[in-house]
């Protein structure tokens, strides 16, 4: 028995080998399954962030220790450690915001016994704040965090700046209190606005000049003044470019002055904000200074802006945001993104988007009303202040509220342009440039991609299939097939280059011999044909049936040439010497030299092949029975393929043109180096496209990780992975189908 | 038979059906050849014209270049855009593009010469033509040969002196170039790796001065050591300016260019057949082994040729096992069912995604998410600089090998499948076990099968370019990812591209005009590659279909 001991053991061994293999493939198999599926998941997690509401997260809630008087002025910085308030005396008080507790108090550079009777903001991305002051002048401060590390830790050092220095600016030289102020400021020229006792609008235009040192800085000051039509004004903005100035009172009649002559204001609009009725209770800018957001009694919040209306600005009503009912109080902007909180009478707190038209999360926030709202630089804090004058702190986790369906799909009406759009602009040199983030026009280069891809595709590449599964001898399929096969090997970056650097220049020089050859070629092939036909047999048995394509080939070369040959004499004789121009000229129709018909002929060269090899394969396996059963009825060769062969094939040709639309859809370098890749909205030939595909792979590397840009990026490959995938879902049912029907019969 | 009679046999109908087989097979074999010609062509010596050019009634100038390119025009549309053609142009003129160089001269590397307002052509045998490191190619008259300032050679000895001189200073240059990059870059890797180290410690609070000490050490000797090659340098540097030669160009101008600044010199025009060859042979080798100049458009591909092979191996490694592993437990392990045939449908629809969402979920997934934590674990010291959580050559290959992955499992699965049952059968009959039957009887028979799909993985991703341009790609990478500082084989590193070579250099480089013909033979030497592992995994496919044909009767 001792002899069957070893044996014993190694055949547990093997077992044991067994089970391990069965186990290790197992788990292997199911793991890379698992890693094929998790690209799905992973593109769909990145992409969720982009859908989801903001959050508010109550944060400390404090009355200041030290409270200044009545508060004109709320603001926080940017990493929501200090606020600043600022009161009617001209006192600042920078605060804690964990507690309330004083951190630093000065006393703002006002002439001897001036009190603050108004207050202005300058552009929500640059804190500066203007002080009206009751003897008619102006002071305008800045507040600055310096930051020190010391110990490796943040410390932050609150202080007060002149950007125009401590001396007070005369705007009333009348010396009456101000009743409102406004304040533009840039790098060479800044603007005061400010309403006087009498209802009168002073207007100072300073060009500021930087010194030799750069240390210091002169200015010149032009004062105009305007005498209104409109009583009891109590909103006054200049806007970002300082060419126009809004005139409100609280009824919500307006007024638009032209400032670009600062010297001589032009009335250029009068117009209601609000509706009958209906009160103007706040008026701020969106960052920028270009979009009015007015908010009313009804609590609804109206976004205006002006609109270029033969060379003059007209304000229009753009979008309305209804979805707080009670008085909106307070707007505040975010600095850097064309988002606002509104703040109501109820105590409720809105975050708004204005190009998604997104209310991100509306919140009570306090039992009463609320006086004044501050957004952070980051806008990832709002600091509220209500009426019974204690402060709250709400942290806001808002990513990304610039995307929602409609300002990805849907026409949108972006700042600064005339009517809505579908753009798509990810990115400027500018930082407070609205991004345009429409898949729309990107979506449809796709498909336009796709569609003249498949114009030159399908036809060529069916009916080189039936001939090739149907008609040719085997030993020139046995050719065929694998030169077919080269060519969807070859890579797309090659024919993307022939197509841009060769394909294009050569099409655009030979553009009537291209549409020539689409009626030459035929007409060439069909006479030939014919003219075969009537050769002698024993001159045509020298080609055996199945041969032709071999013949043709010296045909079509020479119909080609000819076709070209003869561009330039239709050229000279229809179109003025120059297709181009004549297009341009005489139909309108724009002209780029790596357009559609550059593309649908490079990619289309991409897809004949796997449109080939299926619907090949496809009329190859139709049982040949059937074929044979239809011939011995007597039909000829073509009744057989066309009422018995294409019609059982028919659903393998549809799965074809499925995968070949497909891979036509998702193809990269062709359309990338084929184009010009401008996100145009027309289906014209003669212009080129920017696809999904090709947008990721020009704007991808660029992208900061989580950024809106780049979830956006992945869900336009989302959006790809979608629709190839269905569509081959689709294509490979109906093979699968198909394969079923075959085997039965 | 009369013509509706034979519009109803059908037959012209089948006849237009072969069309379209002859119209996709030019198109592939003119594709082929266009690109074979343009190519090839590149390395060839061309001959050096010179003619006179008028450019108004009495106004011309002497041309010396290279035809590069020519096409027809009306006549009409060149009058319009301003140039003075003599009387009597006819309607059509054919427009020349003259390869000029001396970018350095005369600021533009081209000419465009209309044939109307040409001279006869000449082909002078003096006119030279020298290949420089930078500013592109230099053609004229040869006048002297200096040393040091002082003329050394005049008149027709100059051009064998210029020869002799040439080699002494591309073997200088060869010299200078080892030293630069081999050795200057080992100390500049060490230094950064000792620096590395140091930020180590001192992250994990273990910087005692002992080891502080040792480091500073190190560090003094890689200086030292540094400074003996610098000085080596200096010297070789020297030499290297020493010589330098004058000649006269098309504007009678008479320029010194110094030897140092020449890759080489040869007389197109007084070359014989078998000098031409020589100077072909030595072009072709240029282009497959030497790096890439002036900003990719002269010189060779090598590290893109390399960074391609590199790449490919990787994501074999991966592509492999996991293909592989996934096909045999699809077809061998898994019962099969609906939820088999779902798995199998999605396997065979990924092959149909495209490319840039592997990309896309490379870029996200393994760059920044797996890349971005293995810095934080293993890399502390390199931060905020990231070691893996940038694009490279790992990622690459990972997705590549992720996009290839149902290539290889299809085929695999196919080969799998066509193994007739009766083997399996007969293997398990004697007794062997489910995993041997598999080891020993099974995937040995579907090697080759195994081999189609890989090869099939390995042509398409060699073609690939565009997920590449998110997850590694780079035009010009200073470091090769395979050297001889350790750890040898740099994981993290970037790497250049032979498709992503074709693009940036056809569509992003400042000079298209001039890389043009190096873009053509970058294409031929990729389709070359990828047309030869095509024809492989057909006939091995096909070899192997008989096989089982043979097998199943």
């Amino acid at each position: 028995m001792s002899a069957f001991e070893p044996s014993l053991s190694y055949r547990r061994w093997r077992h044991l080998k067994d089970r391990l293999a069965k186990h290790g493939v197992a788990i292997g198999g199911v793991g890379v399954i698992v890693a094929i599926t998790l690209i799905f998941f992973y593109l769909l997690l990145v992409v969720l962030p982009l859908f989801k509401p903001a959050e508010m997260e109550a944060g400390p809630s404090f009355s200041l220790t030290d409270a200044p008087q009545a508060i004109h002025y709320l603001t926080v910085d940017e990493y929501v450690e200090v606020g600043l308030a600022v009161d009617e005396a001209g006192r600042a008080l920078f605060f804690s915001t964990a507690d309330g507790h004083p951190l630093e108090r000065i006393d703002i550079e006002l002439p001897p016994g001036a009190r603050v009777t108004a207050l202005g903001k300058g552009d929500p991305a640059i804190e500066i704040l203007a002080l009206g002051l009751d003897n008619g002048q102006v002071v305008v401060v800045k507040p600055v965090y310096k930051i020190s590390y010391p110990d490796d830790r943040r410390h932050i050092t609150p202080t007060l700046e002149y950007p125009l220095g401590t001396d007070p600016i005369d705007l009333d030289e009348d010396g009456a209190p101000l009743r409102a102020v406004a304040l533009q400021m840039g790098e060479e020229q800044a603007t005061l606005a400010a309403v006087g006792e009498s209802g009168q609008v002073f207007v100072a235009n300073l060009a500021i000049e930087e010194s030799f040192l750069g240390e210091g800085f002169s200015f010149e000051q032009e004062n105009t003044v305007i005498e209104p039509d409109l009583d009891d004004i109590r909103y006054l903005l200049v806007s970002g470019p300082q060419t126009e100035l809004y005139l409100a009172n609280g009824d919500g009649n307006a007024l638009l002055y032209d400032l670009r002559d600062p010297t001589e204001p032009e009335l250029l609009q009068r117009l209601d904000l609000t509706p009958p009725g209906v009160r103007l209770t706040s008026l701020r800018f969106l960052t920028g200074s270009v979009s009015l957001m007015v908010g009313d009694s009804r609590g609804h919040i109206a976004q205006w802006f002006p609109v270029n209306e033969r060379g003059r600005p007209r304000l229009v009503h753009v979008r309305e945001f209804a979805e707080q009912d009670a008085a909106i109080t307070d707007i505040a902007p975010e600095h850097g993104r064309r988002g606002f909180v509104a703040a109501d009478a109820k105590g409720r707190l809105g975050v708004y988007y204005t190009t998604s038209e997104r209310l991100l999360a509306l919140a009570p926030v306090t039992d009463v009303p609320v006086a004044k709202v501050a957004v952070s630089p980051r806008a990832d804090a709002a600091l509220v202040l209500d009426a019974q004058g204690r402060l709250h702190v709400f942290r806001i986790h808002n990513e990304h509220p610039e995307i929602s369906f409609k300002s990805l799909w849907g026409k949108v009406w972006y700042e600064g342009y005339s009517e809505p759009a579908h753009l798509w602009q990810s990115s400027a040199a500018t930082t407070d440039f609205e991004p345009k983030f429409s898949l729309t026009p990107l979506a449809l280069g796709t498909l336009k991609a796709a569609f003249y891809a498949m114009l030159v595709a399908v036809p060529l590449a069916i009916m080189g299939a039936i001939y090739t599964a149907y008609f040719m001898s085997p030993g020139l399929r046995r050719v065929v097939k694998p030169t077919i096969e080269i060519m969807e090997a070859l890579p797309t970056v090659i024919l993307g280059f022939l197509a841009g650097l060769w394909l294009a220049p050569y099409v655009e020089a030979h553009l009537p011999g291209i549409f020539a050859s689409l009626l030459i070629l035929p007409a060439g092939v069909l006479l030939f044909a014919y003219l075969w036909q009537r050769l002698p047999r024993t001159l045509r048995a020298h080609v055996p049936d199945g041969w032709e394509p071999l013949l043709l080939l010296p045909v079509l070369a020479a119909l080609t040439a000819l076709a070209m040959w003869l561009s330039y004499p239709m050229e000279e004789l229809f179109f003025e010497g120059d297709m181009r121009n004549w297009l341009a000229n005489d139909l309108g129709i724009p002209f780029d030299q790596r357009n559609a018909i550059v593309v649908g002929l490079a990619m289309g060269f991409a897809v004949i092949p796997t449109i080939f090899s299926i619907t090949e394969d496809a009329i190859f396996q139709v049982p040949k029975h059937l074929t044979f059963g239809s011939l011995a009825l007597g039909a000829t060769p073509w009744q057989t393929l066309t009422r018995v062969v294409i019609l059982t094939a028919s659903p393998g040709i549809f799965s074809a043109v499925m995968i070949g639309l497909g891979r036509a859809v998702g193809e990269t370098m062709i359309v990338l180096m084929a184009t010009g890749n401008t996100p145009v909205m027309d289906w014209s030939p003669f212009q080129g496209m920017r696809t999904l595909s090709a947008n990721i792979a020009v704007e991808m590397p660029e992208s900061e990780v989580d950024s809106t840009h780049y979830r956006v990026l992945f869900l336009a490959a989302l959006v790809l992975f979608l629709f190839t995938f269905a569509v081959n879902t689709a294509a490979e049912m109906v093979r699968q189908r198909l394969r079923k029907k075959y085997s039965s019969l | 038979m009369n013509v509706r009679a034979w519009f109803k046999s059908g037959s012209p109908w089948v006849w237009l059906n072969a069309a379209a087989v002859s119209a996709s097979i030019l198109m592939v074999v003119g594709l082929l050849a266009l690109i074979a010609a343009r190519g090839l062509g590149h390395f060839w010596p061309h001959p050096v014209v010179a003619f006179t050019y008028h450019e108004g009634p009495d106004q011309s100038r002497r041309i010396i270049g290279e035809i590069q390119d020519d096409e027809e025009l009306p006549a009409s549309r060149l009058r319009e855009a301003g140039y003075w053609l003599p009387d009597g142009t006819g309607e059509r003129i054919t427009r020349y593009l003259v390869k000029v160089g001396n970018r350095d001269v005369y600021g533009a590397d081209f000419f465009s010469a209309a044939s109307s307002n040409m001279g006869p052509w000449e082909y002078p045998r003096g006119i030279f033509v020298a290949e420089r490191w930078e500013w592109g190619n230099f053609y004229g008259f040869l006048r002297q040969v200096k040393e040091a300032g002082h003329v050394v050679a005049e008149g027709d000895g100059a051009w064998t002196v210029l020869q002799e001189r040439l080699s002494r200073v591309r073997e200088l240059h060869d010299a200078i170039r080892r030293l630069e990059k081999d050795e200057i870059g080992a100390i500049n890797y060490r230094m950064e790796r000792l620096r590395l180290k140091e930020r180590g410690y001192e992250l994990d609070g273990e910087l005692t001065p002992a080891r502080k000490a040792e480091i500073e050490m190190e560090r003094a000797r890689l200086q030292r050591e540094y400074e003996t090659v610098q000085a080596r340098l200096q010297t070789l540097y020297r030499d290297i300016r020493r010589d330098s030669f004058t000649a006269e160009v098309m504007t009678g101008q008479v320029v010194e260019i110094p030897l140092a600044t020449v890759v080489r010199a040869y007389r197109p025009n007084a070359m014989g057949p078998f000098e031409k060859v020589g100077h072909y042979l030595a072009k072709l080798w240029e282009f497959v082994s030497e790096e890439p100049r002036e900003a990719n458009t002269e010189g060779g591909v090598f590290p893109a040729i390399f960074g391609t092979v590199m790449m490919v191996l990787i994501m074999s490694v991966f592509v492999t096992p996991m293909g592989i592993v996934a096909a045999v437990y699809l077809r061998e392990y898994a019962k099969q069912g609906p939820l088999t045939r779902v798995i199998r449908i999605s396997v065979n629809n990924l092959a149909g995604v495209p490319s840039i969402v592997y990309g896309v979920f490379g870029l996200g997934f393994f760059v920044y998410f797996l890349g971005g934590n293995i810095d934080r674990l293993f890399f502390p010291e390199a931060l905020p600089s990231p070691t893996f959580g940038t694009p490279g050559i790992l990622w690459a290959s990972l997705t590549l090998a992720l996009l290839t992955l149902p290539v290889v499992i299809v085929s695999t699965e196919e080969g799998l499948s066509r193994i007739p049952k009766s083997l399996r059968e007969g293997s398990l009959a004697l007794g062997a076990t489910k995993a041997e039957t598999l080891w020993r009887v099974v995937l040995p028979m579907a090697s080759p099968a195994l081999m189609t799909g890989l090869i099939l993985a390995v042509a398409r991703a060699a073609g690939e370019v565009a997920p590449l341009m998110l997850v590694g790609v780079v035009k010009l990478a200073p470091a090769l990812p395979l050297d001889g500082n350790f750890p040898f084989l740099h994981l993290e590193r970037k790497f250049m591209h032979l498709g992503f070579h074709i693009y940036d250099v056809g569509f992003q480089s400042p000079n298209v005009e001039a890389a043009r013909p190096l873009v053509y033979a970058t294409a031929l030497l990729l389709v070359l590659v990828i047309v030869v592992l095509n024809l492989t995994a057909i006939q091995i496919r096909n070899r192997l279909r008989e096989k089982y044909r043979s097998l199943e009767t």
